[in-house]
C-alpha cells in the first residue's frame, strides 16, 4: 500500500511549523557562532583577559562573582521597577490631567517634552548634586520612562470612538464616568504600549544615573559594578555585569509584553489569537 | 400629504435649522411631526441633515433656528433611559462582553448588575443572541454586532427609538433579515421609532410614514404615508403595492434632490 499523500492544508501546516522552529532556532545558532568566533579570536591571538576575556572566563566570572552581581542586580532592578511604577502612574495621571484641563495641558505639556528631549546623561550629574543618590537614580529613570506613557495615554484618551462618546452623553454620564468607563478602557492598549517602552527606558535611566554617580557614589547597582570593574581593569566582571543587564532588559520587556497580551487578548486586535 | 394619526404629536419640529461653526448649513427650515407609536423614516441623499435632525431629537445637538416642541413640554430624558439610539456602526465597547455592552444604559442609570441581569437577558433574547452573553464584540459577525447594538438601545424600554442608518454597512441579505427582526421587535414593543435611511426600499418596507428630505441644507420635501398593515413580511416585499410605493417614494426622492440642487 502506498503512503497517503499529504493534503495541501497539511503541507501548509507543516511549512508554518517548520518556519516557527527555524525562527526559534536561528537566533540561538547565530549566538553560538558568535561565541565560537569570539572564543577563537581570543585563543588564536592570545589576547589577555584584561583586554578581551574569553567567553568561558566571562561565564566563570558570572558564577564566581554571582553573590556580588546578584546583589547589584537586585538593587538596579528594584530601582528600575520603582521608576517604572512611578512613570506609569505619573504618566497616566498627567495624561488624565491634560485630558481634563486644556489649561494644564497647554501649561505643562511643553515642559514634559523638554524633559524628554534633554539627554538624561546631562541631567543626571545635576540631580546627583541636589538629591540623595538613590533618589537621583530614581528621578533619572522616571524622567526617561514617564514620557512614552504620557504620550501614548494622551493619544489613547483622544482616540475614543465619537459615537460611543455621544452614547455616554445621551445616557447622561458624568465626566468622571466617561473617563472611568469609556476613555480609560479605550486608552488601555495605548497605555500598555507606553508601558512596554517605559520598561526598557527605566532600566536605561537607572543605569545612566548609576554610571554618572560612578565611583563618587556609594551605590551598589549593576551599572556601578561596571564602572568600578572598569577602574580595576576587571574586564571579565564588566562583561558579566553587562550580560546580566541585557538579560534583565529582555526579561522586563518579555514580562510587560506578556502582561499586555493577557490583558488585551480577549478584545484587542493587536493581541488577539487568530 | 396627510398625517396618519389624529392624536397630538409626541414631537414637532417647527422651522428647525442647524448650521455648524464651519459655515455648513446641514438643516434649514425643517418642519415635521411624529406621533406616538409611529414608525417614521427620514429619507434623503447623503448629507441632507437627516442625521443632524436625529441628533437634535436625541438632545445631542441644539438647533440653531426654530423650535422642537415635545408633548407635555419635556423632552424624553436620555439619562432615564427614555431614548434608545442605534448608530450606523454597532458602536460597541470592544473591551466589554456582549452582556456588559447591553448593560451600559442601565449601568449609567444607576441600576446594579444583579438587578439588570434579567433585563439584559431579555433584551438579548429578543434579538436572538441569548447564547452570546459572554462573547466579545470581535468574536461576532457584523449583523450580530448590530443586533447587540439594538438590544442595548431597547434594554431600557425607551419611549423613543432613534436609528441612524443602522443597516447601511451590512450586506443585503443580513439587512433584509434585520429589517424583519426590527419590525417584529417594534410590533411587540410599539415605541415611537424614527429611522434615518437613504434606502427607498428599506423606508417603504419598515415605515408607517416616510419624510423625504432635500439635499443639503435639508428641508422636508414630502411626507408619504405607507398604509400597508403590520405585521409585514417577505410577502409585502414582493407585493405590487410595495412596488408602487417604492416608485412613488423614488419619484419624490428624485424631485427632492433636484430641488436641493436648485436651492
Amino acid at each position: 500500500m502506498t503512503p497517503r499523500r499529504p493534503t495541501r492544508a497539511e503541507e501548509a501546516k507543516e511549512r508554518t511549523r517548520r518556519e516557527r522552529v527555524l525562527r526559534a532556532l536561528l537566533p540561538v545558532l547565530a549566538l553560538g557562532i558568535g561565541i565560537l568566533v569570539w572564543d577563537l579570536v581570543v585563543r588564536i591571538n592570545d589576547i589577555q583577559p584584561y583586554v578581551l576575556p574569553s567567553p568561558e572566563l566571562v561565564f566563570r566570572t558570572l558564577i564566581t562573582d554571582w553573590p556580588l552581581l546578584w546583589g547589584s542586580l537586585v538593587v538596579t532592578l528594584s530601582l528600575t521597577f520603582q521608576a517604572l511604577i512611578l512613570a506609569f502612574v505619573g504618566g497616566v495621571a498627567l495624561a488624565i490631567a491634560f485630558n481634563k484641563s486644556r489649561l494644564a495641558e497647554y501649561s505643562f505639556y511643553p515642559y514634559a517634552v523638554i524633559l524628554q528631549v534633554t539627554p538624561v546623561v546631562a541631567i543626571a550629574p545635576l540631580l546627583l548634586i541636589y538629591l540623595p543618590q538613590q533618589a537621583a537614580v530614581l528621578a533619572c529613570a522616571w524622567i526617561v520612562a514617564f514620557f512614552p506613557v504620557l504620550a501614548n495615554t494622551t493619544l489613547g484618551l483622544n482616540s475614543v470612538d465619537r459615537n460611543l462618546t455621544e452614547l455616554f452623553r445621551l445616557y447622561g454620564a458624568s465626566g468622571w464616568r466617561v473617563l472611568r468607563d469609556l476613555k480609560l478602557p479605550a486608552a488601555l492598549p495605548y497605555m500598555l504600549g507606553g508601558l512596554k517602552i517605559a520598561g526598557g527606558l527605566s532600566l536605561i535611566g537607572a543605569v545612566v544615573a548609576e554610571i554618572a554617580a560612578g565611583s563618587a557614589g556609594a551605590g551598589s547597582g549593576l551599572a556601578y559594578r561596571i564602572a568600578e570593574s572598569g577602574y580595576r581593569l576587571n574586564i571579565p566582571r564588566m562583561f558579566a555585569a553587562l550580560i546580566l543587564l541585557s538579560v534583565a532588559g529582555i526579561v522586563i520587556f518579555a514580562a510587560l509584553s506578556l502582561i499586555s497580551h493577557l490583558i488585551l487578548r480577549r478584545w484587542h486586535e493587536s493581541a488577539a489569537e487568530s | 400629504m396627510e398625517v396618519s394619526s389624529t392624536t397630538s404629536p409626541i414631537v414637532s419640529l417647527h422651522g428647525v435649522g442647524k448650521s455648524f461653526p464651519n459655515g455648513v448649513a446641514a438643516l434649514r427650515d425643517a418642519s415635521f411631526s411624529v406621533h406616538e407609536h409611529e414608525f417614521v423614516s427620514l429619507l434623503g441623499p447623503s448629507g441632507c441633515g437627516k442625521s443632524t435632525a436625529l441628533r437634535i431629537l436625541a438632545g445631542l445637538m441644539e438647533p440653531s433656528d426654530g423650535d422642537v416642541i415635545w408633548r407635555g413640554g419635556a423632552a424624553p430624558d436620555g439619562s432615564k433611559g427614555e431614548i434608545g439610539f442605534v448608530f450606523q456602526e454597532p458602536t460597541l465597547m470592544p473591551w466589554a462582553s456582549v452582556a456588559s455592552n447591553v448593560y451600559l444604559p442601565l449601568k449609567l442609570a444607576g441600576v446594579t448588575r444583579a438587578d439588570a441581569l434579567p433585563r439584559i437577558r431579555e433584551a438579548l433574547a429578543r434579538v436572538g443572541l441569548e447564547a452570546f452573553e459572554k462573547a466579545f464584540p470581535r468574536e461576532l459577525s457584523g449583523g450580530m454586532k448590530m443586533r447587540v447594538s439594538i438590544a442595548r438601545a431597547l434594554v431600557t424600554n425607551p419611549k423613543l427609538l432613534l436609528m441612524d442608518e443602522p443597516f447601511a454597512a451590512l450586506d443585503e441579505i443580513t439587512r433584509f433579515r434585520l429589517n424583519n427582526d426590527l419590525l417584529s421587535l417594534w410590533a411587540a414593543m410599539r415605541q415611537t421609532a424614527i429611522f434615518v435611511t437613504h434606502s427607498v426600499f428599506e423606508s417603504v418596507y419598515l415605515s408607517s410614514r416616510i419624510i423625504v428630505m432635500t439635499s443639503r441644507p435639508g428641508r422636508v420635501h414630502a411626507e408619504i404615508t405607507v398604509d400597508a398593515p403590520y405585521p409585514r413580511s417577505e410577502a409585502f416585499r414582493t407585493s405590487p403595492e410595495y412596488a408602487a410605493l417604492c416608485r412613488t417614494v423614488s419619484k419624490a426622492l428624485v424631485d427632492a434632490m433636484a430641488q436641493g440642487e436648485a436651492a
